[in-house]
């Protein structure tokens, strides 16, 4: 018996431009369903997955992915997320869910003032996801960023909330691993690349992992991620591990 | 008519790069005694059809749901008549 393919819905805002990339991972490398979700509808048409890729949406105007937010797609991506659907932020769109509320903090100018485009390095600080199921603890991924704010910010009570549970997913290191202040291209507070809610269902990445799936590109390490994904949907139709996942992200925490 | 004058700026614990970077540019100027340069956004609203406590009502509004993220940012605003 085939599996039936799993759905992931890519947000378009006015501006979004790395939209097309991500529908072409789910759709061409990993072979599953995915459809274009316009910023006016609300409608999520069954997706499994809700994407919100990179870009500019709404021209980065007041604040990066501060308008977004109230478009009519997000209120119902809030409440997708909200019955504890999968959701994946990378770059504009971890923006948009710090600014929608979905996770916390906030994405500061980088330190650098400038814009950063290169591969970087980022190590799994967290296994136990429904995001990074199919990598090691530890493993180190090469992955390429592309942001003018990235700088992870939040007051202490958040940070010290995040990484007690095991929130922090991503950190920005060395090719060897190690977490150092010359690997963190944008100053992010703990070298944090990437977050997730609570539940372990909403995270949010600056780095592409979109832009790392294709063999063509180089590099292969981003599939990891949406591998992870496709893992986790198809377990929950099967088993329990939907269940599961939440109080292993706690022991994790807890470690 | 009613005129929202609007000035929100990074709260004080959030390094602004951006007010550093300025901040480099006056030394060059050669003015001296500058201790700290921060950078804001100023925002002005017009309302129209509302008394002065609903202007300050919906400014208040305004600015903690949309105009300023409290993460990082502060807001102050005054509201006065308009010609």
């Amino acid at each position: 018996m085939t599996q039936a393919p799993v759905r992931f819905g890519i947000v378009v805002f006015p501006g979004s431009n790395c939209d097309h990339d991500a529908y072409y991972v789910c759709k061409k490398i990993l072979g599953q369903d995915a459809v274009f979700l316009w910023h006016k509808t609300p409608d999520l048409r069954g997706v499994d997955v809700v994407i919100l890729p990179g870009g500019f949406s709404y021209g980065d105007y007041l604040r990066c992915g501060a308008i977004a937010r109230f478009s009519p797609v997000m209120q119902e991506v809030e409440r997708f997320a909200a019955r504890g659907g999968l959701v994946l932020g990378i770059c504009n769109g971890f923006q948009v869910l710090v600014e929608a509320g979905l996770l916390p903090g906030v994405l500061l100018r980088n330190t650098s003032l400038r814009f950063a485009c290169r591969y970087v390095n980022i190590r799994v600080e967290n296994s136990f996801t429904p995001f990074t199921s199919q990598c090691r603890s530890g493993e180190v991924l090469a992955i390429p960023i592309a942001h003018g704010d990235g700088n992870y910010f939040a007051d202490d009570e958040t940070i010290r909330r995040l990484e007690q549970n095991g929130q922090v997913v991503f950190r920005y290191c060395t090719p060897e691993g190690e977490i150092t202040a010359g690997s963190n291209p944008n100053g992010s507070l703990g070298n944090i690349a990437g977050i997730m809610n609570e539940q372990g269902t909403v995270l949010g990445m600056m780095p592409h992992p979109e832009r790392a799936s294709d063999v063509l590109l180089g590099h292969t390490d981003g599939r990891k991620v949406f591998a992870s994904i496709l893992e986790h949907v198809f377990s929950r139709t099967s088993t329990s591990l939907r269940e599961r996942t939440p109080s292993i992200v706690m022991e994790q925490g807890r470690r | 008519m009613f005129r929202a004058i609007i000035d929100i700026t990074l709260r004080p614990s959030i390094l602004d790069p951006q007010g550093k970077a300025v901040a480099h540019a006056v030394a060059t100027l050669g003015i001296r005694g500058v201790q700290g340069v921060r950078m804001g956004k100023h925002v002005e609203v017009t309302f129209d059809g509302l008394t002065e406590e609903e202007a300050q009502r919906a400014t208040e509004e305004i600015c903690k749901k949309l105009l300023a993220n409290p993460v990082m940012e502060d807001y102050r605003f005054v509201v006065e008549k308009k010609a």
